[in-house]
């Protein structure tokens, strides 16, 4: 590594990924940038329409509709995930026995794949057969129906989410957790803190750096959202109560071949998650404290 | 005072892990019930299928039950023993234990979707690794110019959102003629910059006189990389292949986009296929949802370590 003298061989050793990533991640961006101002199905030749596809985006009720069901579902999912998996990992912190074990169970969920398992909570859900409402029978609750219900069906898709994806946060948690110095914990107990006490002036500050990646890494992901709503619900719900973004995006350019409208709704998705990474970097990064 | 303390963080640790396991255990078990049993309204809930039940749990009503299920299948295997012609009867099949994985892996083709999935996966997982490793050598131990600029080209993309890229991926593989191919289900994905990410971070702690001492002792480049640099990344492979065959086994959009014809289908867009047009078919839906997690799930038990570290370092999810 000490001479100056130039790899060319580099080269191919990068040409194919490098090939690929530009030919499939980084040139499609300038396309689809072109492509959102025409209007186009494939078939026949693309018609230039200007900032119409933005136009019609903002009068579409739709796609509001699309982006208040997106934040619905990410303002409940990613609270309700970051602290169920806190809770979790916050137990398993404790020189117990059998961690390994709990750990394989609880991360289950997420090495499983989200077809197979919306569909087993499809039956769970099931008016009917479903074991929800056998269960809720018992204790004299009336059947609901769920997924068929315009106000039940994103909480029906939420709970399966969170626990699909529990584990993974609960393994964050549980490194960021174990991270934090022993000793803190020793000296506060002389002092006499109490349990809450620690939590909130040593766990809480110091694993602030893990939240806040969990934070984002879920937010980001729940403005994806797609399988378990096109699974689940897949007409985009009772009274489209369940129409995501992402799903109204597939519905417009993959069932409509509205290529250039459904773009113009891939732009304004990349931008939320594009808002998110630089609220990360100008606001939330400063705050958090890094040991 | 400890000990109780434990106790109580146990009690709530099992109760969770009972939700977490219990779909699972409701997949698993509906997959081996017969239609009688899923489809019963009212407040009973059938746990166990009638297969699967030790006889001492049984009730003389589940006795009645089962022997009237025996004469039937006896009457029925009589009916199907006699040439077509000369059957008096038309009767149906009692359920046998396996109908249900029957029913979805011959007549519903989901051994093809399971041959054409692990197809797609190996090839996937075997050539983004080998691919991946020849560009974080290159990264790692050679010089060239814009070495970082292409770098940070590769890296800047990873924040690109998937999803939003799906329409034009989409457009250019139409273009190429490539919609309803193996191509379009494995080009796109055999570059994994994660994993050349994963691999430079690898290298870059192996010594720098190993490759100084291996080029004065007249190794060429590529034999470096075979002979040397391979042998000794096993461990990061094997997490990162773990991490890549998961992706292509459970990856469902994007098959799902690029394919229409049945010959073609991956397991995901099958299972999806099914449940839409299956209706209540429950029984059949469970075992093809069991057949679908079955190869992960035990790959998992084989290798919890590597299938939590392959996750928990990505930073990524679906």
């Amino acid at each position: 590594m000490n001479d100056k003298k130039v790899d060319w061989g580099a080269y191919g050793y990068l040409f194919p990924v490098v090939g690929i990533i530009l030919c499939f991640h980084v040139l499609p961006i300038f396309y689809s940038l072109a492509i959102s101002f025409y209007e186009w199905d494939l078939m026949s030749d693309p018609q230039w329409v200007g900032l119409d596809n933005f136009r019609r985006l903002a009068d579409d009720p739709m796609f509001y509709k699309s982006l208040w069901n997106t934040f619905y579902y990410a303002m409940v999912s990613v609270p309700l995930s970051i602290f169920a998996a806190l809770g979790v990992a916050m137990l398993l912190n404790n020189p117990i026995s059998g961690i390994g074990i709990y750990r394989t169970i609880y991360f289950l969920p997420v090495i499983t794949s989200i077809n197979a398992v919306a569909i087993v909570w499809n039956f769970i859900y099931h008016p009917d057969y479903g074991l929800l409402n056998k269960l809720l029978a018992l204790a004299d609750i009336g059947p609901r129906l769920w997924l068929q219900d315009p106000f039940w069906a994103m909480p029906c898709i939420i709970l399966m989410s969170v626990w699909k994806g529990l584990g993974y946060n609960v393994v964050i948690f549980l490194a960021g957790l174990q991270n934090i110095p022993k000793y803190l914990y020793e000296a506060a107990t002389i002092d006499g803190a109490s349990r809450s006490q620690q939590f909130r002036s040593i766990t809480w500050p110091l694993l602030s750096p893990t939240t806040f990646f969990v934070f984002v890494m879920s937010a980001i992901g729940s403005f994806q959202v797609f399988s378990q709503i096109y699974m689940m619900t897949p007409r985009g719900g009772p009274m489209k109560s369940t129409m995501v973004i992402v799903f109204y995006l597939y519905q417009k350019a993959f069932v409509k071949f509205e290529f250039g409208y459904a773009l113009a709704i891939a732009f304004v998705l990349f931008l939320m998650i594009f808002g998110v990474t630089l609220f990360n970097k100008l606001y939330l990064e400063k705050k958090v404290h890094y040991s | 005072m400890k000990n109780s303390y434990h106790l109580v963080v146990h009690f709530l640790l099992i109760v969770g892990a009972v939700f977490m396991l219990f779909p699972f255990l409701w997949m698993i078990t509906t997959s081996f019930k017969s239609e009688d049993e899923i489809l019963k309204t009212g407040k009973e809930i059938v746990l166990l299928p009638d297969a699967w039940r030790p006889g001492f749990l049984n009730s003389a009503e589940d006795d009645e039950r089962i022997r009237q299920t025996e004469i039937q299948r006896k009457a029925w295997e009589e009916q199907a023993a006699l040439p077509p012609a000369s059957r008096t009867k038309r009767l149906s099949k009692p359920f046998s234990t396996f109908d249900n994985f029957r029913e979805v892996w011959d007549k519903q083709d989901f051994y093809r979707y399971f041959l054409n999935t692990l197809y797609v996966s190996i090839t996937i997982t075997i050539t983004s690794l080998f691919l991946a490793s020849l560009a974080a050598y290159a990264f790692s131990f050679f010089k060239f110019p814009f070495k970082d600029a292409i770098f940070m080209l590769l890296l800047g993309t990873m924040m690109l959102p998937q999803q939003a890229l799906l329409i034009p991926d989409y457009i250019l593989l139409s273009k190429l003629n490539w919609v309803n191919t193996y191509a379009a289900l494995i080009v796109p994905w055999v570059a994994s910059i994660f994993s050349v990410f994963f691999l430079r971070q690898f290298f870059l702690q192996l010594p720098k006189d190993l490759f100084e001492a291996a080029t004065i002792d007249g190794c060429s480049r590529f034999q470096f990389y075979y002979k040397i640099l391979l042998p000794l990344s096993k461990p990061p492979m094997v997490t990162l292949g773990i991490f890549t065959f998961l992706g292509s086994w459970n990856s469902f959009v994007w098959p799902l986009i690029v394919t229409n014809d049945k010959e073609l289908r991956v397991i995901q867009v099958g299972l999806s296929y099914f449940n839409s047009e299956s209706g209540t078919q429950w029984g059949p839906l469970m075992a093809a949802s069991t057949l679908t997690i079955l190869p992960l799930v035990i790959l998992y038990f084989f290798a919890q370590k590597q299938f939590v570290e392959s996750q928990a370092t990505t930073g990524m999810k679906e």
